[in-house]
């Protein structure tokens, strides 16, 4: 393989840690929150509006039935209005946010609602007020399981930011479509998918430490 | 069914009623007119079967129950009518503890404890001074930096009240708060309950099916039954002299007297024609001896004693005792008058043949 092409893949792997890095702090950043709404917002749960949780809900669950490759066609005309292009690495990160919040979303609220009810009693009986039982008792109690949802988002933006190529995003999914496939190399295209699995690996494994290093519950009581 | 004073009384139940909207159920009412008053450094006992109502009666002192209807008072306080900073404000004033613990796996011992003063907006300083002295009176101070994971069920209960008393409220609430701990660890979290009510003088209503935690801890109690208050007033007085069938039977348990099979399957609740024996519960309050009554009733009535089984209670610093006894039935009634007029209470349970 010639220097030149190490430096494409060099190019390449950064922007994929890049497209996937702020997809998916963009995504926290605005996931977190509504997965929380959505895990206490059902008729007589602590932030008890059952029409908004609904509509949300609703919402959450159109955008993760639409197929990525289609989301990222759809909302052009809304890439182009926030990063002021619909094309090229950047521009991608749209669609990639767009994807990852809801499902992110989703994750939390599965997390959340597996915080034992005892606790949120106890905290009530405390004189505790909404606000507090979420930042002071549900979130830290659901961390082990929010970082491994966070972990298998992280994995899910690194095989989306492999589509992005269709909007002039580049990045190892481009590069190995372009070259391994369209230009026929296949040591390029062996090298991608190499890269791309060793980059799976270490989010797993990090995800999956730093989930051990928060979760103080007893090892029977583990898992997600 | 002591009436309800306006004065003394730390939480007041008037005429409370509950209801719930089942779904598919229609509606499910939980407890009906149940009027009770506890008064300030009492610990009371309320016992019931699963169902009775037990947890919905305790929920509402806190505010984590509405009644239907009727009033539960704290400190003078409509608790039924309190909502946000009002109640939240009560609540503070009320610790709880709770069966299954209900800790943060996700904080140590101490960070358990200093939950409640976090939530009340304690500065930090004051925070570490409180939740260092709870742990030593919990007498959790080697296990400060430990997890709920890696505690006993014992040690975790001590976290529990620790962190019920952070607020220093005037009422505790206990849900059954023993009953996942084996006997030796109930009697130390007792312990520890009776010393917190001696030296903060504070107001302990607890709720549980077994009548040896009431036995052991509780001065005054409460029964309850198909959510209705059946019988309530000072522990001794209720264990010396029973009056509702569903009270009886919770003694039995505890008492450690029932009768033998041999004569409980045979026995009926009528006198049967012909030659029967009456089978009475004698209980006497005090450490009298009953054996010489007995003696007596033998040598001056010329009636006969069978002594079926036998026990002495402890109730706080009050002994007394209870027998179970078969005489003829045909000088039953003879045979109680003369005890009863010796100070003894009797009950007639039934006849065998
Ligand atoms: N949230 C609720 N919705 C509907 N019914 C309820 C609710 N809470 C309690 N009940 C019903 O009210 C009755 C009393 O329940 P409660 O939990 O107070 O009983 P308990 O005496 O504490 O029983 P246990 O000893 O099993 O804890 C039961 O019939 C129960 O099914
Ligand atoms: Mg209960």
């Amino acid at each position: 393989m010639s220097a030149n092409l190490i430096a494409l893949l060099y190019d390449a792997t950064l922007q994929t840690l890049y497209m996937v890095a702020i997809s998916a702090i963009l995504g926290t950043v605005l996931g977190l929150p509504l997965g929380v709404f959505l895990a206490t917002s059902q008729r007589g749960e602590l932030l008890s509006s059952p029409l908004l949780n609904k509509v949300l809900g609703l919402v959450v669950n159109a955008a993760r039935s639409v197929p990525f490759i289609i989301l990222v066609v759809a909302i052009i005309p809304f890439t182009r209005l926030i990063a002021g292009t619909s094309i090229g690495t950047t521009a991608a990160i749209v669609p990639l946010t767009i994807a990852a919040t809801p499902f992110i979303a989703r994750l939390v609220e599965n997390a959340i609602r597996e915080v034992d009810a005892g606790l949120i009693e106890a905290a009530r009986a405390m004189g505790a007020t909404p606000y507090q039982i979420i930042r002071k008792v549900l979130v830290p109690e659901a961390l082990p399981g929010i970082t491994l949802g966070l972990t298998l988002a992280v994995v899910s933006l690194i095989g989306y930011s492999a589509m992005v190529g269709a909007v002039g995003g580049e990045g190892l999914g481009d590069l190995g479509i372009r070259y391994g496939y369209q230009r026929f190399m296949p040591d390029v295209m062996l090298a991608v998918v190499v890269i791309l699995i060793v980059m799976v690996q270490l989010v797993q494994s990090i995800g999956e430490w730093i989930a051990a290093r928060v979760d103080k519950r007893a090892p029977r009581n583990r898992g997600n | 069914m002591p009436e309800p004073t306006s004065t003394g009384a730390a939480i007041r139940f008037d005429a409370v009623e509950k209801a719930f909207d089942a779904s598919g159920r229609g509606r499910v009412v939980a407890l009906s007119d149940v009027t009770l008053d506890i008064g300030a450094g009492d610990i009371c006992g309320i016992i019931g079967r699963s169902g009775a109502g037990k947890s919905t009666l305790l929920r509402m002192v806190n505010g984590l129950e509405v009644p239907t209807s009727g009033t539960v008072t704290v400190g003078g306080r409509d608790v039924g009518r309190a909502s946000g900073a009002d109640l939240r404000a009560i609540r503070r004033e009320v610790g709880m503890i709770f069966q299954h613990f209900n800790l943060l796996a996700s904080r140590t011992v101490y960070g358990n404890i200093a939950l409640p003063l976090e939530i009340a907006g304690l500065p930090s300083g004051q925070i570490k001074q409180r939740v260092t002295d709870l742990i030593a009176r919990v007498g959790l101070e080697a296990q400060a930096n430990r997890y709920p994971a890696e505690l006993s069920g014992g040690q975790k209960q001590r976290v529990g009240i620790a962190r019920a008393l952070a607020t220093q409220p005037k009422v505790l609430l206990s849900d059954e708060a023993t009953s996942a701990l084996d006997p030796e660890t109930t009697q130390t979290v007792l312990g520890l309950l009776r010393d917190i009510n001696r030296d903060l003088g504070l107001t302990i209503l607890l709720i549980t099916h077994e009548m040896a935690v009431v036995r052991d801890i509780a001065s005054h109690m409460a029964v309850i039954d198909g959510g209705r208050i059946v019988e309530s007033g000072p522990t001794y007085d209720v264990f010396v002299q029973p009056k509702h069938p569903t009270t009886r039977s919770f003694l039995s348990g505890v008492t450690g007297i029932t009768l033998p099979a041999f004569i409980a399957s045979r026995m009926q609740d009528s006198r049967p024609d012909g030659a029967s024996e009456e089978v009475i519960r004698v209980t006497f309050a005090g450490s009298h001896a009953t054996d010489p009554m007995l003696a007596k009733l033998t040598g001056e009535m010329g009636i006969s004693v069978n002594i079926l089984a036998g026990a002495i209670e402890e109730i706080g610093p009050h002994p007394f005792g209870n027998l179970l006894i078969s005489v003829d039935a045909a000088r039953g009634s003879d045979a109680r008058e003369y005890l009863q007029r010796h100070g003894l209470l009797t009950e007639v349970l039934g006849y065998v043949r």
